[in-house]
């Protein structure tokens, strides 16, 4: 694991290293279980299997257990009054740890919902979802490498690409009204997968939350708007 | 795509610097020798008007006598010597024509350990009045009362001025000296590590007079608690073996010093 801070720069007093590193290896982990989840609820809602939809659902817990620990444990390092990189640090990590947190939330309501989508005969809409799904997949796995890395630029990258995860959202978003306008029995099904979408765009942007942390983590700036924001959904009218 | 790279800094900052505070006192080129040790070097610093200006660093790094050269305190030992300037609203004070008298009366210091001389809680405050202006009986018992309801003592002591200084605690004893200092109505408040030696509830009232007393004194902290130079002061200087290091906002140098050394310094890391 990738250890903070490097061996040049370590702390006087050696238990802070250790529980720095361990409050970072929790978010690590952390980060590596919601991103796992929501692998698994997106196959769940492909392979429309109920019993893993309930797994992951219960696996949630889990998440929101280490939320409480990093939260124990940025108090215990509060105590020992960190200024400058490590105030960052810490800040950071409560913020992330709350990002990863609702990432968790999302992917189990994921889950939680294509079991009633599987009380409907399969929808070809699904597809649009898959896309959108691997998409944030990627987002939050990139961000997480790049919180692993320190990787500043990395984290741009992934802020920069959650607009294109919001035109597949508004896109999709057309999508299934359109259906639902063809197909009234439709409406069930498509209410539900247009929250998934939704879920999955709010996870882009939990995903863009971490990045810009990265940055304040590194460079001691908030990254500020202009963020180019293609979710047109709101205002989107058939 | 817009550029990501954007970014602002902390309005905090922003608010400092928009709202610089002119220049009360200055070092430029400031140099200073124990006989041969040269103990700080070529040092330029400006100590804005009525703020807090914190000094840290390690032990032996030249911040106490940063202090020690504002008020010339060194001249009075011999093979210490001062070269550069200290401006003091544009007069240089380390130049031996400027009266010994006047920089008293215009920067007071207060040390690490609480010297109240042997005498009475008001004569404490009073002897150094008495060696700069000539007052009234009445006059002196005003600016007695003034200068301990300034150092937040008054209460505390109002019914017992005339017993002993010493008999006071060690918190108390502190806001005392600082009373004294005050006394005179200075410009300059110089404190070398003020709670060093003091509890906690004391070292809270010590710096919530410190908050106080920047409405009318500028002041200048040397302390090596980080903690306390983030809580008390605007701008905070850092020097190392005789060097400024860095010196800015004490927002930015807390939250994101521009050199590793203070950054290594403030985080308690091996340099």
């Amino acid at each position: 694991m990738n250890e903070y801070p490097d061996n040049e720069h370590r702390h006087i007093v050696k238990s802070y290293d250790q529980e720095q590193n361990a409050l970072i290896d929790e978010l690590i982990r952390m980060g590596q279980m919601s991103a796992a989840q929501l692998e698994a609820a997106l196959d769940v809602v492909e392979r429309r299997d109920d019993k893993a939809a309930q797994r992951v659902i219960g696996n949630d817990e889990a998440i929101d257990a280490l939320e409480q620990q990093v939260n124990h444990d940025v108090i215990h390092l509060i105590r020992r009054g960190p200024l400058a990189g490590d105030l960052r640090m810490i800040l950071a990590a409560l913020r992330v740890a709350s990002d990863i947190e609702r990432i968790g939330d999302y992917a189990a309501n994921i889950a939680k919902r294509s079991m009633a989508l599987n009380l409907s005969p399969p929808l070809p809409h699904t597809r649009g979802l898959d896309a959108l799904g691997r998409m944030a997949v990627r987002q939050v796995r990139d961000v997480l490498e790049a919180y692993v890395n320190r990787d500043g630029e990395a984290a741009l990258r992934v802020r920069a690409r959650d607009a294109e995860l919001d035109t597949l959202y508004t896109g999709l978003f057309r999508e299934l009204l359109t259906y639902m306008m063809e197909d009234a029995r439709a409406i069930t099904p498509c209410t539900h997968l247009l929250f998934m979408a939704k879920n999955l765009e709010r996870i882009g942007d939990h995903a863009t939350n971490i990045a810009e942390n990265i940055w304040f983590l590194l460079h001691g700036e908030e990254l500020m708007p202009p963020r180019d924001k293609r979710d047109e959904s709101s205002t989107t009218v058939v | 795509m817009n550029d990501a790279r954007f970014t602002v800094s902390t309005p905090m900052r922003d608010t400092i610097v928009a709202a610089a505070p002119p220049v009360k006192i200055a070092a430029r080129g400031l140099n200073f020798w124990y006989d041969k040790f040269h103990a700080v070097k070529d040092i330029n610093l400006d100590i804005p008007e009525k703020r807090v200006t914190a000094l840290i660093g390690p032990s032996g790094c030249g911040k106490s006598t940063l202090l020690r050269i504002f008020n010339r305190i060194y001249a009075l030992y011999p093979k210490q010597e001062a070269r550069g300037e200290v401006l003091l609203e544009g007069e240089n004070i380390l130049d031996a024509k400027y009266p010994m008298n006047r920089l008293r009366s215009k920067i007071g210091m207060v040390f690490q350990k609480p010297v109240p001389f042997p005498m009475t809680i008001f004569e404490n405050v009073a002897y150094g009045i008495r060696h700069h202006e000539r007052l009234s009986k009445a006059e002196m018992e005003v600016r007695v009362e003034q200068a301990l309801h300034q150092a937040a003592l008054w209460d505390e002591v109002k019914d017992k001025l005339r017993t002993s200084g010493l008999g006071l605690s060690g918190g108390q004893q502190q806001r005392l000296c600082i009373a004294r200092a005050i006394a005179l109505k200075p410009e300059v408040l110089l404190l070398d590590e003020p709670t060093s030696a003091l509890d906690p509830i004391s070292t809270s009232r010590i710096e919530q007079l410190v908050e106080e007393l920047k409405q009318e004194f500028t002041i200048m902290i040397v302390t090596h608690n980080m903690q306390q130079a983030a809580r008390v002061s605007d701008f905070t200087a850092f020097m190392y073996l005789g060097d400024m290091i860095e010196h800015g906002a004490t927002e930015q140098i807390f939250s994101n010093p521009g050199k590793q050394q203070t950054e290594d310094y403030i985080t308690g890391r091996f340099g």
